[in-house]
Protein backbone atom coordinates (compact mmCIF):
# COMPACT_ATOMS: atom_id res chain seq x y z
CA UNK A 1 0.00 0.00 0.00
CA UNK A 2 3.17 2.03 0.65
CA UNK A 3 4.01 2.89 -2.95
CA UNK A 4 0.37 4.07 -3.85
CA UNK A 5 0.65 7.55 -4.82
CA UNK A 6 -1.89 10.22 -2.93
CA UNK A 7 -4.24 11.49 -4.07
CA UNK A 8 -5.92 9.04 -5.63
CA UNK A 9 -7.30 10.51 -9.63
CA UNK A 10 -10.73 8.78 -9.33
CA UNK A 11 -12.75 12.16 -11.28
CA UNK A 12 -11.97 10.79 -15.01
CA UNK A 13 -15.31 12.06 -15.99
CA UNK A 14 -14.21 15.68 -14.81
CA UNK A 15 -11.20 15.23 -17.09
CA UNK A 16 -8.31 12.64 -18.11
CA UNK A 17 -4.62 13.35 -18.38
CA UNK A 18 -3.35 13.29 -22.02
CA UNK A 19 -1.52 10.75 -23.24
CA UNK A 20 1.81 10.46 -22.84
CA UNK A 21 1.69 9.53 -26.49
CA UNK A 22 -1.02 12.15 -27.18
CA UNK A 23 1.07 14.92 -25.56
CA UNK A 24 4.30 13.87 -27.92
CA UNK A 25 2.18 14.22 -30.83
CA UNK A 26 1.03 17.59 -29.70
CA UNK A 27 4.38 18.57 -28.86
CA UNK A 28 5.64 18.18 -32.96
CA UNK A 29 3.36 21.55 -33.71
CA UNK A 30 4.91 24.21 -31.52
CA UNK A 31 8.29 25.58 -32.20
CA UNK A 32 9.99 26.63 -35.76
CA UNK A 33 11.58 23.31 -35.74
CA UNK A 34 7.99 21.83 -35.74
CA UNK A 35 5.14 22.16 -37.48
CA UNK A 36 3.48 25.72 -36.08
CA UNK A 37 2.13 26.53 -39.57
CA UNK A 38 -1.28 28.09 -40.03
CA UNK A 39 -3.12 25.19 -41.83
CA UNK A 40 -5.18 27.82 -44.02
CA UNK A 41 -1.93 29.09 -45.49
CA UNK A 42 -2.21 28.05 -49.48
CA UNK A 43 1.40 30.05 -50.53
CA UNK A 44 3.78 27.81 -48.47
CA UNK A 45 5.00 24.14 -47.13
CA UNK A 46 4.74 25.77 -43.65
CA UNK A 47 0.47 26.00 -44.30
CA UNK A 48 0.56 22.75 -46.19
CA UNK A 49 2.11 20.34 -43.80
CA UNK A 50 0.00 21.69 -41.40
CA UNK A 51 -2.87 20.89 -43.42
CA UNK A 52 -2.15 17.37 -44.06
CA UNK A 53 -2.00 17.04 -39.85
CA UNK A 54 -4.93 18.76 -39.39
CA UNK A 55 -6.78 15.82 -42.23
CA UNK A 56 -4.73 13.36 -40.57
CA UNK A 57 -6.50 14.04 -37.31
CA UNK A 58 -9.68 14.40 -38.95
CA UNK A 59 -9.49 11.07 -40.27
CA UNK A 60 -8.35 9.81 -36.99
CA UNK A 61 -11.83 11.23 -34.98
CA UNK A 62 -14.01 10.30 -38.19
CA UNK A 63 -12.60 6.66 -38.29
CA UNK A 64 -13.50 6.21 -34.58
CA UNK A 65 -16.83 7.32 -35.13
CA UNK A 66 -17.49 5.51 -38.73
CA UNK A 67 -18.07 8.85 -40.38
CA UNK A 68 -16.88 10.79 -43.42
CA UNK A 69 -13.54 13.50 -42.51
CA UNK A 70 -16.05 15.99 -44.45
CA UNK A 71 -18.49 15.69 -41.88
CA UNK A 72 -16.48 16.90 -39.00
CA UNK A 73 -16.04 20.68 -37.66
CA UNK A 74 -13.51 21.29 -35.60
CA UNK A 75 -14.66 23.38 -32.34
CA UNK A 76 -13.28 24.76 -28.99
CA UNK A 77 -14.95 21.60 -26.59
CA UNK A 78 -18.38 19.96 -26.31
CA UNK A 79 -19.80 22.59 -25.10
CA UNK A 80 -19.02 25.37 -28.25
CA UNK A 81 -20.77 22.21 -30.55
CA UNK A 82 -23.58 21.79 -28.48
CA UNK A 83 -23.67 25.88 -28.91
CA UNK A 84 -23.34 25.43 -32.68
CA UNK A 85 -25.85 22.63 -33.37
CA UNK A 86 -28.48 23.38 -30.72
CA UNK A 87 -28.32 27.31 -31.92
CA UNK A 88 -27.31 26.77 -35.46
CA UNK A 89 -30.16 23.94 -36.45
CA UNK A 90 -32.38 25.98 -34.52
CA UNK A 91 -32.23 29.05 -36.55
CA UNK A 92 -31.66 27.52 -39.54
CA UNK A 93 -34.56 25.42 -39.04
CA UNK A 94 -37.27 27.78 -37.01
CA UNK A 95 -39.18 28.37 -40.44
CA UNK A 96 -40.30 24.43 -40.29
CA UNK A 97 -41.42 25.15 -36.51
CA UNK A 98 -40.19 26.53 -33.09
CA UNK A 99 -40.22 23.38 -30.79
CA UNK A 100 -37.28 21.37 -29.35
CA UNK A 101 -37.03 18.18 -27.08
CA UNK A 102 -34.26 17.28 -24.64
CA UNK A 103 -34.21 15.47 -21.56
CA UNK A 104 -33.67 17.45 -17.33
CA UNK A 105 -30.73 14.90 -17.02
CA UNK A 106 -28.77 16.58 -20.17
CA UNK A 107 -25.23 18.53 -19.31
CA UNK A 108 -25.64 22.23 -18.65
CA UNK A 109 -24.20 23.18 -22.09
CA UNK A 110 -27.27 21.86 -23.61
CA UNK A 111 -29.70 23.01 -21.34
CA UNK A 112 -28.70 26.43 -20.82
CA UNK A 113 -28.54 26.80 -24.48
CA UNK A 114 -32.20 25.58 -24.80
CA UNK A 115 -32.88 28.44 -21.94
CA UNK A 116 -31.77 30.90 -24.34
CA UNK A 117 -33.84 29.61 -27.34
CA UNK A 118 -36.77 29.42 -25.01
CA UNK A 119 -35.84 33.56 -24.27
CA UNK A 120 -35.26 33.82 -28.42
CA UNK A 121 -39.09 32.36 -28.65
CA UNK A 122 -38.77 28.82 -29.29
CA UNK A 123 -40.43 26.31 -27.19
CA UNK A 124 -38.58 23.80 -25.11
CA UNK A 125 -39.55 20.43 -23.78
CA UNK A 126 -37.68 18.87 -20.78
CA UNK A 127 -38.23 15.10 -20.90
CA UNK A 128 -38.00 13.12 -17.19
CA UNK A 129 -35.64 10.40 -17.39
CA UNK A 130 -37.10 7.19 -15.59
CA UNK A 131 -35.52 6.03 -12.28
CA UNK A 132 -32.98 4.58 -13.77
CA UNK A 133 -31.39 7.25 -15.53
CA UNK A 134 -32.94 6.08 -18.94
CA UNK A 135 -34.98 7.70 -21.12
CA UNK A 136 -38.69 6.14 -22.56
CA UNK A 137 -38.96 5.94 -26.20
CA UNK A 138 -42.72 6.18 -25.44
CA UNK A 139 -42.36 9.46 -23.37
CA UNK A 140 -40.41 10.67 -26.29
CA UNK A 141 -42.40 10.13 -28.82
CA UNK A 142 -45.83 11.64 -26.97
CA UNK A 143 -44.01 14.62 -26.84
CA UNK A 144 -42.81 14.82 -30.65
CA UNK A 145 -45.22 17.72 -32.33
CA UNK A 146 -45.78 19.14 -36.04
CA UNK A 147 -43.61 21.94 -34.84
CA UNK A 148 -40.51 19.48 -33.18
CA UNK A 149 -37.46 20.66 -35.49
CA UNK A 150 -35.37 19.20 -33.34
CA UNK A 151 -34.22 16.09 -30.44
CA UNK A 152 -31.09 16.72 -28.57
CA UNK A 153 -30.33 13.65 -26.43
CA UNK A 154 -26.59 13.00 -24.44
CA UNK A 155 -25.23 9.40 -25.21
CA UNK A 156 -23.68 8.92 -21.96
CA UNK A 157 -24.52 10.81 -18.76
CA UNK A 158 -21.25 12.51 -17.18
CA UNK A 159 -22.80 11.88 -13.58
CA UNK A 160 -24.33 8.72 -13.51
CA UNK A 161 -22.58 7.20 -16.79
CA UNK A 162 -26.29 5.68 -18.22
CA UNK A 163 -26.04 4.95 -21.85
CA UNK A 164 -29.44 6.05 -23.77
CA UNK A 165 -30.63 4.02 -26.49
CA UNK A 166 -29.51 6.49 -29.64
CA UNK A 167 -30.15 4.17 -32.14
CA UNK A 168 -34.08 3.70 -31.18
CA UNK A 169 -34.23 7.48 -30.74
CA UNK A 170 -33.20 8.45 -34.02
CA UNK A 171 -35.38 6.03 -35.54
CA UNK A 172 -37.88 7.86 -33.92
CA UNK A 173 -36.52 11.23 -35.00
CA UNK A 174 -35.31 10.00 -38.51
CA UNK A 175 -39.38 8.80 -39.50
CA UNK A 176 -40.58 12.27 -38.04
CA UNK A 177 -38.11 13.69 -39.77
CA UNK A 178 -36.93 15.90 -37.11
CA UNK A 179 -32.91 16.53 -36.47
CA UNK A 180 -31.34 14.66 -33.84
CA UNK A 181 -28.19 15.71 -31.97
CA UNK A 182 -26.34 13.96 -29.44
CA UNK A 183 -23.63 15.32 -26.98
CA UNK A 184 -21.34 12.22 -27.11
CA UNK A 185 -18.83 14.00 -24.95
CA UNK A 186 -18.74 11.29 -22.26
CA UNK A 187 -19.08 8.31 -24.66
CA UNK A 188 -16.37 8.55 -27.40
CA UNK A 189 -13.63 5.98 -26.47
CA UNK A 190 -16.07 4.15 -24.14
CA UNK A 191 -19.22 3.12 -26.46
CA UNK A 192 -18.91 2.04 -29.82
CA UNK A 193 -20.32 4.44 -32.15
CA UNK A 194 -20.95 3.70 -35.49
CA UNK A 195 -22.61 6.79 -37.47
CA UNK A 196 -23.24 4.60 -40.30
CA UNK A 197 -25.71 3.30 -38.85
CA UNK A 198 -27.01 5.29 -36.05
CA UNK A 199 -29.39 7.97 -37.57
CA UNK A 200 -28.14 10.88 -35.66
CA UNK A 201 -27.73 14.23 -37.69
CA UNK A 202 -25.01 16.06 -35.21
CA UNK A 203 -22.95 15.01 -32.54
CA UNK A 204 -20.62 16.79 -30.30
CA UNK A 205 -17.27 15.48 -29.07
CA UNK A 206 -14.52 16.75 -27.03
CA UNK A 207 -10.80 15.66 -26.64
CA UNK A 208 -10.26 15.91 -22.70
CA UNK A 209 -12.27 12.86 -21.68
CA UNK A 210 -10.49 10.87 -23.77
CA UNK A 211 -7.08 11.20 -22.69
CA UNK A 212 -6.85 14.63 -25.30
CA UNK A 213 -5.83 18.34 -24.83
CA UNK A 214 -8.67 20.37 -23.12
CA UNK A 215 -9.87 23.52 -25.56
CA UNK A 216 -10.41 21.03 -28.57
CA UNK A 217 -13.60 19.26 -29.93
CA UNK A 218 -15.49 18.54 -32.88
CA UNK A 219 -19.10 18.61 -34.24
CA UNK A 220 -20.30 15.43 -36.27
CA UNK A 221 -22.64 17.07 -39.53
CA UNK A 222 -24.35 14.44 -41.01
CA UNK A 223 -23.55 14.96 -44.97
CA UNK A 224 -26.44 12.42 -46.44
CA UNK A 225 -29.08 13.68 -45.59
CA UNK A 226 -27.73 16.64 -45.42
CA UNK A 227 -27.90 18.99 -42.00
CA UNK A 228 -27.46 22.69 -42.49
CA UNK A 229 -26.69 24.54 -39.72
CA UNK A 230 -26.58 28.76 -39.23
CA UNK A 231 -22.71 29.58 -38.39
CA UNK A 232 -22.48 31.05 -34.40
CA UNK A 233 -18.82 32.24 -34.76
CA UNK A 234 -17.90 34.51 -38.24
CA UNK A 235 -14.84 35.09 -39.71
CA UNK A 236 -12.65 34.01 -42.30
CA UNK A 237 -14.73 30.96 -43.42
CA UNK A 238 -12.99 28.10 -41.87
CA UNK A 239 -14.83 24.83 -41.25
CA UNK A 240 -17.12 25.46 -44.30
CA UNK A 241 -18.34 28.62 -43.19
CA UNK A 242 -19.45 26.60 -39.85
CA UNK A 243 -16.84 27.44 -37.89
CA UNK A 244 -14.63 30.37 -38.10
CA UNK A 245 -11.02 30.69 -36.61
CA UNK A 246 -7.68 29.74 -37.19
CA UNK A 247 -7.33 25.94 -36.70
CA UNK A 248 -5.50 24.67 -33.45
CA UNK A 249 -3.03 22.63 -35.13
CA UNK A 250 -1.37 21.02 -32.26
CA UNK A 251 -4.55 20.19 -30.43
CA UNK A 252 -6.37 19.34 -33.19
CA UNK A 253 -3.54 16.95 -33.77
CA UNK A 254 -3.77 15.92 -29.99
CA UNK A 255 -7.59 15.28 -30.56
CA UNK A 256 -6.93 12.62 -33.46
CA UNK A 257 -4.16 10.66 -31.66
CA UNK A 258 -6.53 10.27 -28.71
CA UNK A 259 -9.16 9.32 -30.97
CA UNK A 260 -6.60 6.48 -32.76
CA UNK A 261 -5.56 5.56 -29.76
CA UNK A 262 -9.16 5.02 -28.45
CA UNK A 263 -10.27 3.16 -31.48
CA UNK A 264 -7.45 0.46 -31.05
CA UNK A 265 -7.40 -0.17 -27.16
CA UNK A 266 -11.14 0.96 -26.43
CA UNK A 267 -12.29 -2.88 -26.17
CA UNK A 268 -9.42 -3.95 -23.77
CA UNK A 269 -9.84 -1.01 -21.75
CA UNK A 270 -13.27 -1.24 -21.20
CA UNK A 271 -12.53 -4.70 -19.80
CA UNK A 272 -10.10 -3.33 -17.47
CA UNK A 273 -12.09 -0.51 -15.95
CA UNK A 274 -15.13 -2.56 -15.83
CA UNK A 275 -13.44 -5.24 -13.81
CA UNK A 276 -12.07 -1.96 -11.45
CA UNK A 277 -15.00 -0.33 -11.07
CA UNK A 278 -16.68 -4.19 -10.20
CA UNK A 279 -14.20 -4.25 -7.63
CA UNK A 280 -15.12 -1.21 -6.41
CA UNK A 281 -18.67 -1.71 -6.19
CA UNK A 282 -18.22 -4.99 -4.85
CA UNK A 283 -16.25 -3.88 -2.08
CA UNK A 284 -18.97 -0.92 -1.19
CA UNK A 285 -22.03 -2.48 -2.13
CA UNK A 286 -22.41 -4.79 1.06
CA UNK A 287 -22.47 -2.44 3.15
CA UNK A 288 -26.10 -1.04 4.25
CA UNK A 289 -27.81 1.77 3.14
CA UNK A 290 -26.16 2.39 0.03
CA UNK A 291 -27.50 2.71 -3.06
CA UNK A 292 -26.43 2.64 -7.12
CA UNK A 293 -27.75 5.88 -8.57
CA UNK A 294 -28.97 5.08 -11.98
CA UNK A 295 -28.93 1.50 -14.19
CA UNK A 296 -25.73 -0.14 -13.42
CA UNK A 297 -26.09 -2.67 -16.86
CA UNK A 298 -26.82 0.38 -19.20
CA UNK A 299 -23.68 2.41 -17.99
CA UNK A 300 -20.32 2.91 -19.33
CA UNK A 301 -17.34 0.89 -17.73
CA UNK A 302 -15.87 3.98 -15.76
CA UNK A 303 -18.47 5.07 -13.94
CA UNK A 304 -20.19 4.27 -10.05
CA UNK A 305 -22.27 7.10 -8.84
CA UNK A 306 -23.20 6.07 -5.58
CA UNK A 307 -25.33 7.12 -2.54
CA UNK A 308 -24.02 6.55 1.16
CA UNK A 309 -27.42 7.39 3.31
CA UNK A 310 -27.07 9.72 6.44
CA UNK A 311 -23.68 10.77 5.36
CA UNK A 312 -23.41 14.25 4.02
CA UNK A 313 -21.36 14.31 1.00
CA UNK A 314 -19.22 17.15 1.82
CA UNK A 315 -18.16 15.99 5.00
CA UNK A 316 -17.50 12.65 3.19
CA UNK A 317 -15.12 14.22 0.12
CA UNK A 318 -13.29 16.34 3.43
CA UNK A 319 -12.97 12.52 4.74
CA UNK A 320 -11.88 11.07 1.18
CA UNK A 321 -9.08 14.01 0.85
CA UNK A 322 -6.65 11.44 -0.38
CA UNK A 323 -9.33 10.53 -3.26
CA UNK A 324 -10.33 12.86 -6.31
CA UNK A 325 -13.85 12.77 -6.81
CA UNK A 326 -17.59 14.51 -7.19
CA UNK A 327 -20.33 14.77 -5.20
CA UNK A 328 -23.88 15.38 -5.67
CA UNK A 329 -23.78 17.34 -2.80
CA UNK A 330 -25.08 20.93 -2.57
CA UNK A 331 -22.49 22.34 -0.90
CA UNK A 332 -19.70 20.96 -3.27
CA UNK A 333 -21.22 22.67 -6.20
CA UNK A 334 -21.12 26.53 -6.81
CA UNK A 335 -24.70 26.88 -7.05
CA UNK A 336 -25.49 25.16 -3.57
CA UNK A 337 -28.16 23.10 -5.03
CA UNK A 338 -27.94 19.24 -4.95
CA UNK A 339 -27.15 17.14 -8.10
CA UNK A 340 -30.43 18.37 -10.71
CA UNK A 341 -29.80 14.81 -12.63
CA UNK A 342 -29.87 12.91 -9.25
CA UNK A 343 -33.30 14.89 -8.35
CA UNK A 344 -34.40 14.19 -12.05
CA UNK A 345 -34.21 10.55 -11.52
CA UNK A 346 -36.74 11.12 -8.48
CA UNK A 347 -33.79 10.84 -5.46
CA UNK A 348 -34.57 13.03 -2.71
CA UNK A 349 -32.58 16.01 -1.35
CA UNK A 350 -30.35 13.22 1.26
CA UNK A 351 -29.57 10.80 -0.80
CA UNK A 352 -28.54 13.75 -3.72
CA UNK A 353 -26.82 15.34 -0.76
CA UNK A 354 -24.78 11.98 0.13
CA UNK A 355 -23.90 10.92 -3.51
CA UNK A 356 -20.23 9.62 -4.59
CA UNK A 357 -19.25 9.83 -8.17
CA UNK A 358 -16.29 7.60 -8.90
CA UNK A 359 -14.74 7.46 -12.54
CA UNK A 360 -11.91 5.30 -13.19
CA UNK A 361 -9.69 5.24 -16.10
CA UNK A 362 -6.63 4.42 -18.22
CA UNK A 363 -4.31 4.83 -14.88
CA UNK A 364 -6.30 3.37 -12.37
CA UNK A 365 -4.46 0.61 -10.35
CA UNK A 366 -6.30 -2.19 -8.85
CA UNK A 367 -4.16 -1.23 -6.21
CA UNK A 368 -5.55 1.90 -5.63
CA UNK A 369 -9.71 0.85 -6.03
CA UNK A 370 -8.70 -1.60 -3.17
CA UNK A 371 -7.18 1.59 -0.87
CA UNK A 372 -9.85 3.23 -1.84
CA UNK A 373 -12.62 0.62 -0.95
CA UNK A 374 -10.83 0.94 2.80
CA UNK A 375 -10.66 4.55 2.93
CA UNK A 376 -14.32 4.99 2.26
CA UNK A 377 -15.51 1.93 4.30
CA UNK A 378 -13.78 3.78 7.48
CA UNK A 379 -15.05 6.97 6.48
CA UNK A 380 -18.61 6.25 5.99
CA UNK A 381 -18.54 4.37 9.67
CA UNK A 382 -17.12 7.28 11.05
CA UNK A 383 -19.54 9.92 9.68
CA UNK A 384 -22.29 7.95 10.46
CA UNK A 385 -20.96 7.42 14.38
CA UNK A 386 -21.34 11.06 13.97
CA UNK A 387 -24.78 11.28 12.40
CA UNK A 388 -28.20 11.45 14.02
CA UNK A 389 -29.78 10.29 11.79
CA UNK A 390 -28.07 7.37 11.65
CA UNK A 391 -29.35 6.77 15.16
CA UNK A 392 -32.60 7.35 14.23
CA UNK A 393 -32.61 5.08 11.40
CA UNK A 394 -31.41 2.33 13.60
CA UNK A 395 -34.13 3.04 16.50
CA UNK A 396 -36.51 2.38 13.52
CA UNK A 397 -37.55 6.01 12.41
CA UNK A 398 -38.94 6.95 10.06
CA UNK A 399 -37.67 10.34 8.70
CA UNK A 400 -39.81 11.38 6.75
CA UNK A 401 -42.35 11.25 9.44
CA UNK A 402 -40.38 13.99 11.59
CA UNK A 403 -41.12 17.66 11.54
CA UNK A 404 -38.05 19.13 10.74
CA UNK A 405 -36.97 22.39 11.89
CA UNK A 406 -35.95 23.58 8.95
CA UNK A 407 -33.76 26.51 8.67
CA UNK B 1 -12.56 24.43 -0.45
CA UNK B 2 -9.89 25.08 2.15
CA UNK B 3 -10.77 25.21 5.88
CA UNK B 4 -9.25 26.39 8.28
CA UNK B 5 -6.68 24.41 11.23
CA UNK B 6 -9.45 24.42 13.53
CA UNK B 7 -11.92 23.14 11.44
CA UNK B 8 -10.03 20.16 10.45
CA UNK B 9 -8.82 19.66 14.07
CA UNK B 10 -12.47 19.32 15.47
CA UNK B 11 -13.38 17.42 12.52
CA UNK B 12 -10.89 15.05 12.91
CA UNK B 13 -11.14 14.89 16.20
CA UNK B 14 -14.64 15.50 17.42
CA UNK B 15 -15.04 16.33 21.01
CA UNK B 16 -17.84 15.47 22.62
CA UNK B 17 -19.18 12.96 20.40
CA UNK B 18 -22.29 10.64 21.59
CA UNK B 19 -25.88 10.81 23.37
CA UNK B 20 -26.42 11.33 26.89
CA UNK B 21 -29.23 9.19 28.62
CA UNK B 22 -32.29 10.89 28.87
CA UNK B 23 -34.06 11.93 32.06
CA UNK B 24 -35.23 15.36 33.26
CA UNK B 25 -31.30 16.47 34.02
CA UNK B 26 -31.15 16.50 30.03
CA UNK B 27 -31.97 18.94 27.49
CA UNK B 28 -32.15 17.86 23.74
CA UNK B 29 -32.16 19.75 21.14
CA UNK B 30 -32.44 18.96 17.09
CA UNK B 31 -31.71 21.11 14.57
CA UNK B 32 -31.24 21.97 10.73
CA UNK B 33 -33.59 19.23 8.31
CA UNK B 34 -31.62 16.15 6.61
CA UNK B 35 -33.28 18.02 2.87
CA UNK B 36 -31.05 21.10 3.52
CA UNK B 37 -27.52 18.54 4.34
CA UNK B 38 -27.14 19.57 8.20
CA UNK B 39 -29.54 18.29 11.29
CA UNK B 40 -27.79 18.90 14.51
CA UNK B 41 -28.21 17.07 17.79
CA UNK B 42 -26.87 18.51 20.80
CA UNK B 43 -27.69 17.65 24.63
CA UNK B 44 -26.77 19.07 27.38
CA UNK B 45 -26.94 17.33 31.20
CA UNK B 46 -27.68 20.12 33.53
CA UNK B 47 -26.62 19.97 37.30
CA UNK B 48 -28.06 21.08 41.01
CA UNK B 49 -26.58 24.12 40.47
CA UNK B 50 -28.18 25.06 37.23
CA UNK B 51 -24.78 24.36 35.58
CA UNK B 52 -24.06 22.68 32.22
CA UNK B 53 -22.22 19.54 33.36
CA UNK B 54 -22.17 17.27 30.58
CA UNK B 55 -22.69 18.25 26.78
CA UNK B 56 -22.59 15.53 24.07
CA UNK B 57 -23.40 16.27 20.01
CA UNK B 58 -24.36 14.49 17.07
CA UNK B 59 -24.29 15.98 13.73
CA UNK B 60 -25.10 15.63 9.82
CA UNK B 61 -23.43 17.66 7.76
CA UNK B 62 -20.43 19.39 6.36
CA UNK B 63 -16.98 19.75 8.06
CA UNK B 64 -18.09 23.00 9.50
CA UNK B 65 -21.26 21.52 10.70
CA UNK B 66 -19.56 19.30 12.49
CA UNK B 67 -17.02 21.59 13.65
CA UNK B 68 -19.59 24.13 15.15
CA UNK B 69 -21.21 21.36 17.22
CA UNK B 70 -18.09 19.87 18.52
CA UNK B 71 -16.73 23.60 19.24
CA UNK B 72 -20.41 24.50 21.39
CA UNK B 73 -20.24 21.12 23.55
CA UNK B 74 -16.91 22.56 24.36
CA UNK B 75 -18.05 25.97 25.00
CA UNK B 76 -21.18 25.14 27.01
CA UNK B 77 -19.69 22.69 29.86
CA UNK B 78 -19.50 24.68 33.40
CA UNK B 79 -21.40 27.31 31.87
CA UNK B 80 -24.59 28.47 33.91
CA UNK B 81 -28.13 28.23 31.15
CA UNK B 82 -27.81 31.69 30.99
CA UNK B 83 -24.21 32.04 30.14
CA UNK B 84 -24.39 29.15 27.80
CA UNK B 85 -27.39 30.97 26.03
CA UNK B 86 -25.18 34.25 25.21
CA UNK B 87 -23.07 32.40 23.32
CA UNK B 88 -23.49 33.78 19.43
CA UNK B 89 -22.39 31.90 16.41
CA UNK B 90 -20.67 35.22 15.26
CA UNK B 91 -18.20 33.86 18.60
CA UNK B 92 -18.41 30.52 16.61
CA UNK B 93 -17.68 31.57 13.26
CA UNK B 94 -14.86 33.44 14.39
CA UNK B 95 -12.88 31.15 16.47
CA UNK B 96 -13.33 28.45 13.34
CA UNK B 97 -13.16 31.36 11.21
CA UNK B 98 -15.55 29.94 8.66
CA UNK B 99 -16.17 31.41 5.47
CA UNK B 100 -19.00 33.43 4.65
CA UNK B 101 -20.69 30.64 2.95
CA UNK B 102 -20.00 28.41 5.74
CA UNK B 103 -22.03 30.85 8.64
CA UNK B 104 -24.85 29.06 8.31
CA UNK B 105 -23.36 26.18 10.28
CA UNK B 106 -22.25 28.75 13.08
CA UNK B 107 -26.25 29.89 13.18
CA UNK B 108 -27.39 26.14 13.50
CA UNK B 109 -24.80 25.50 16.29
CA UNK B 110 -26.51 28.71 18.28
CA UNK B 111 -29.77 27.15 17.70
CA UNK B 112 -28.99 24.24 19.00
CA UNK B 113 -28.11 25.45 22.07
CA UNK B 114 -31.27 27.66 22.43
CA UNK B 115 -32.98 24.36 21.19
CA UNK B 116 -31.73 22.13 24.14
CA UNK B 117 -31.86 24.79 27.11
CA UNK B 118 -35.84 24.98 26.00
CA UNK B 119 -36.22 21.28 26.06
CA UNK B 120 -34.43 20.83 29.58
CA UNK B 121 -36.60 24.34 31.09
CA UNK B 122 -39.88 22.72 29.63
CA UNK B 123 -39.03 19.34 31.36
CA UNK B 124 -38.29 21.00 34.58
CA UNK B 125 -41.07 23.59 34.98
Amino acid sequence: MSDIKLPIYLDYSATTPIDPRVAAKMAECLTIEGNFGNPASRSHSFGWAAEAAVDLARQQVADLINADPREIVWTSGATESDNLAIKGAAHFYRKKGNHIITMKTEHKAVLDTCRQLEREGFEVTYLDPQENGLLDLEVLKAAVTDQTILISVMHVNNEIGVIQDIEAIGEIAREKRIIFHVDAAQSSGKVDIDLEKLKVDMMSFCAHKTYGPKGVGALYVRRKPRVRLEAQMHGGGHERGMRSGTLATHQIVGMGEAFRIAGEEMATENERVRMLRDRLYNGLNNMEEVYVNGDLDHRIAGNLNISFNFVEGESLIMALRDLAVSSGSACTSASLEPSYVLRALGRNDELAHSSIRFTIGRFTSAEEIDYTIDLVRAAVQKLRDLSPLWDMYKDGIDLNSVEWVAH
Amino acid sequence: MAYSEKVLDHYENPRNVGVLEDDLSVGTGMVGAPACGDVMKLQIKVNGDGIIEDAKFKTYGCGSAIASSSLVTEWVKGKSLDEAAEIKNTQIAEELALPPVKIHCSVLAEDAIAAAIDNYRNKNQ
